[in-house]
């Protein structure tokens, strides 16, 4: 498939200006970039969701022009999402043959022992393990990935485009996402690959074709690239990720302890067994896990959001009540949420208004029950200036950029006397600059003498940042270690609960 | 082709479609449009009393709208300033009905707040609801109409209780309340020939205090905030069940002096069947709506919309049925409530051969609410 001169305007953005993008067949080919570098536009143009303004496709040497998503499943281009679009009630193969069992020669009744056949075959054959009969609830987060590809297999997908396909996998589970990958490849399928990440990319693809700011930069092979070129192409200039100061000194005195502590989440399950963990001041502790063994509740837990359910947590000698933000807030525990848009911020409001969100309730920002709104546009005109802010006091936050965004949270919270912060996710969707900025924050924040639980799904962000690594699995943590003697084999392991015993349970 | 909606990017000027139409059912039922609308205009705003006779209505319009204003500004619906109108009378007229040897200023300033506080106990009702079982206020509150409409006829029709007359013996064959004395009626202020209830003063201080207490206050901070993203506001340590509960006795209050309002301004009695029938509080969230919630043009709103129902009231005789009047009324809702959505929407016809630019993004375009 070849796309020449692709062009997408937005009434503020061109999001796709004149992209050249070509990938063969039997290959695996890599749409790398930033956030808001076209990938995603140019992923839906590709599957007919957006018409191209202006530009040709060709798919098999054919010009092609897609009205809507239907013509290019007809054309055999498939797309999985991100966020899976799968029936949660219905089982894995009935999920396989949606929307496609007409072709099956049946138009109103499906056979279920063919279908559960058919589906099984082609997870034998692609060495993709599912239980054919599960209900989707019923799976990981890898199992339903691997639902998506079936589903796209059994249509017959000539072309398959995958949208950030490693987010919510172990390093095991990714790994094996890549052999069926290489496999489809080998019979002469295209894989489309969009990501950010550069190990993966190098990892996985054949070609790698590099997105900036709406513009194709270039295709290279894969072969002949480095990391370090395609992180120059990708953002345009060197990225250099600060190194952990080795020398810094954690101090021992601790200035959080969380004794097991356990939540429920939000279906009333248990999500957080027991947990034992403490942190101290100027340490970043790093939490992995797979997503949904507890990180969430974790978080939300020690930051009152969500009642505990038993345990405690002590901030600087103080048992802090289950289930009072408010108390955690006065003690010094800083929050970034794993939800910026809606817990994060509130969106429909103003910059200002968010940046003293936690602080309206004190002077000298109330008075009387009066809030200063004029005190407050003009600290936010300074939080800003101070943490580069692309937008004015009066900006509402839904107009920004995840990592504008993200930065506004990161102002408000670091702004503020803190002891503690809790760090779920700072960097998921932020592009290679906004991540290198947030991260410099976390490290300075450290270095100054809080102490900080990074709780994350990105194993290289743990390794790079922490100075003690917990891995949660199933709302347990199922070890610590140092991150002098961690490896990343022995922290995928435990992340998919076959690491070694706790001492914790 | 493509039906579709999309955000408005321009404001176009806005043309009333509901008299045109209206004609068209004047026309077909045998009367004279022009003379009609004349007739409607003057009946309703320019004839002489006639501002007067149309502030009768809007004061209870106006509060209960600011009841539902002030609820939904926090994403908080609350559908029951009709039962809160109804308990602000019972709690108005009991304190009249009890007070009635203090002198005036005093009675009345007992009816205000005993007005205020019984609607707020009311509204408060659905809101610890939602906040202790996490009921949907929307149901409660509604629901609660109907207790409080069966409550108060309760009150007179089927009890001897405190509110009834049951000093003669028609009012024992005849059920109605205890007049109140004449020192409780609420005085009414005469502006260049308008006689303006003092209700309706009080409305426009209430809707004033409103609009304070959204802009100003550290409550009203995070009301927006409530309304926005309840998870930021828990998130941000706010107390979002109490602050539900707050909103809704507030709205309560306000829909509550609404009922004082009835009692002490022009029923000067308890009247189960004649506050009923009114539907004021139901009429109100049509108030708030058409005023984007926003206390100020509430008060303008409840004006108008007070002026054409008193105007139905005179058009309606024998040559003109009262359904003609409610059509038109209706009509001129309708359209008004159509304009509304088309002025911040339009509809486009779509080909599925030209290339449509790509929509207006919704939020870029929002007027705000």
């Amino acid at each position: 498939m070849s796309l020449r001169g692709i062009v997408k305007r937005f009434p503020e953005v061109v999001a796709n200006d004149h992209v050249d993008f070509e990938a063969r067949a039997g290959e695996i080919h890599a749409l790398l970039g930033e956030n808001g570098a076209g990938k995603s536009t140019l992923s839906n143009i590709i599957t007919g969701l957006y018409r191209p303004d202006e530009g040709e496709i060709e798919v098999r040497g054919r010009p092609v022009q897609f009205h809507a998503p239907r013509d290019a499943l007809a054309a055999g281009i498939f797309m999985v999402h991100q966020h899976f679009r799968l029936v949660t009630s219905f089982t894995v193969a009935e999920n396989v043959v949606l929307g496609h069992h007409q072709a099956s020669g049946q138009p109103l009744l499906v056979d279920p022992r063919r279908v559960e056949r058919t589906v099984a075959a082609l997870s034998q054959r692609y060495r993709m393990p599912v239980k054919v009969r599960a209900r989707i609830w019923q799976l990981s987060a890898g199992e339903q990935q691997r639902v998506e590809i079936l589903k796209a297999l059994q249509r017959g997908a000539r072309i398959l485009i995958l949208d950030e396909p490693t987010a919510l996998l172990t390093p095991q589970e990714s790994t094996s996402l890549f052999e069926t990958l290489r496999l489809m490849a080998g019979e002469g399928r295209t894989v489309i690959f969009i990501s950010h990440k550069l190990e993966e990319v190098m990892a996985v693809s054949d070609r790698v074709t590099i997105l900036r700011r709406g513009r194709s930069v270039g295709t290279v092979s894969t072969r002949d690239t480095s990391p370090r070129q395609l992180a120059r192409l990708m953002v345009g200039r060197e990225v250099v990720f600060p190194p952990r100061a080795q020398d810094h000194a954690v101090a021992r005195t601790p200035v959080m302890e969380i004794s097991s502590l356990s939540a429920q989440s939000a279906i009333e399950t248990p999500a957080l067994r027991q947990v034992d963990l403490s942190v101290n001041a100027g340490e970043i502790v790093g939490v992995a896990g797979v997503a949904g063994n507890g990180q969430r509740e974790l978080a939300e837990a020690i930051t009152g959001v969500r009642p505990s359910s038993g345990g405690s947590v002590t901030v600087a000698g103080r048992r802090l009540r289950s289930s009072s933000p408010r108390q955690a807030i006065a003690v010094g525990i800083a929050h970034i949420p794993e939800d910026r848009l809606g817990t994060g911020v509130a969106p429909g409001l103003a910059i200002w208004e968010n940046l003293v969100l936690k602080s309206y309730r004190q002077p000298p920002l109330s008075v009387a029950g009066l809030l200063r709104r004029g005190l407050a546009r003009r600290r936010a005109g300074e939080l800003i200036s101070r943490f580069r802010i692309a937008g004015t006091p009066e900006t509402a936050a839904r107009l920004l950029s995840g990592g504008n965004l993200q930065k506004v949270v990161l102002a408000r919270e670091l702004s503020s006397p803190l002891r503690v912060l809790i760090a779920a996710s700072p960097t998921r969707g932020l592009d290679v600059a906004a991540t290198e900025s947030v991260r410099g924050m976390l490290l300075d924040a450290a270095r100054s003498g809080v102490a900080i639980l990074l709780i994350s799904e990105d194993l290289d962000e743990i390794l790079a940042l922490s100075d003690r690594i917990a891995v949660l699995y199933e709302g347990r943590i199922v070890g610590v270690l140092d991150r002098d003697h961690a490896q990343v084999e022995e922290i995928g392991l435990m992340m998919a609960g076959t690491g070694r015993a706790t001492e914790h349970a | 082709m493509s039906l579709r909606i999309e955000r408005r990017l321009s404001i176009p000027g806005w043309l009333p479609v509901a008299v045109p139409v209206g004609s068209v059912i004047l026309v077909l039922t045998g009367h004279d449009p022009v003379a009609t609308d004349r007739r409607l205009l003057e009946r309703g705003f320019f004839a002489s009393g006639a501002i007067s006779g149309t502030l009768v209505t809007a004061t209870p319009l106006l509060l209960t709208a600011l009841a539902a204003a002030a609820a939904f500004r926090m994403q908080v619906w609350n559908i029951g300033a009709e039962g809160q109108l109804y308990l602000g009378a019972v709690g108005a007229s009991g304190a009249g009905i009890a007070l009635h040897a203090l002198p005036g200023p005093l009675i009345i300033a007992a009816m205000v707040v005993a007005g205020i506080l019984a609607g707020a106990a009311w509204g408060a009702i659905p809101g610890i609801l939602r906040a202790a079982f996490r009921t949907n206020e929307i149901i409660t509150s509604l629901m609660l109409n109907y207790v409080a409409g069966l409550f108060i006829t309760y009150l007179i029709y089927d009890s001897h209780s405190y509110w009834r007359d049951l000093s003669t013996f028609t009012a024992r064959v005849f059920p109605q309340g205890k007049y109140l004395a004449d020192a409780a009626s609420w005085p009414r202020f005469d502006l260049l020939g308008m006689m303006i209830p003092f209700g309706f003063l009080l409305g426009i201080l209430a809707a004033a205090l409103v609009w304070l207490t959204a802009t100003a206050t550290r409550f009203g901070f995070e009301m927006r905030v409530i309304g926005d993203s309840p998870n930021a506001a828990r998130y941000a340590g706010m107390r979002v069940r109490r602050r539900i509960v707050t909103v809704m006795a507030m709205a309560g209050g306000l829909a509550g002096l609404g009922g004082a309002s009835e009692v002490g301004d022009f029923r000067h009695v308890l009247d189960p069947r004649g506050i009923q029938q009114a539907g004021f509080g139901y009429a109100g969230i049509v108030v708030a709506a058409l005023a984007r919630l926003n206390p100020f043009a509430v008060i303008v709103v409840a004006v108008l919309l007070g002026g054409l129902a008193n105007a139905g009231y005179s058009l309606q005789g024998p040559d003109f049925p009262a359904g003609l009047v409610g059509t038109l009324q209706g009509l001129i809702l309708f359209f008004a409530l159509g304009g509304e959505m088309l002025v911040r929407y339009r509809i486009r016809w779509r080909g599925p051969q030209t290339a449509a630019p790509a929509p207006a993004p919704v939020a870029v375009a929002e007027a705000g609410s």
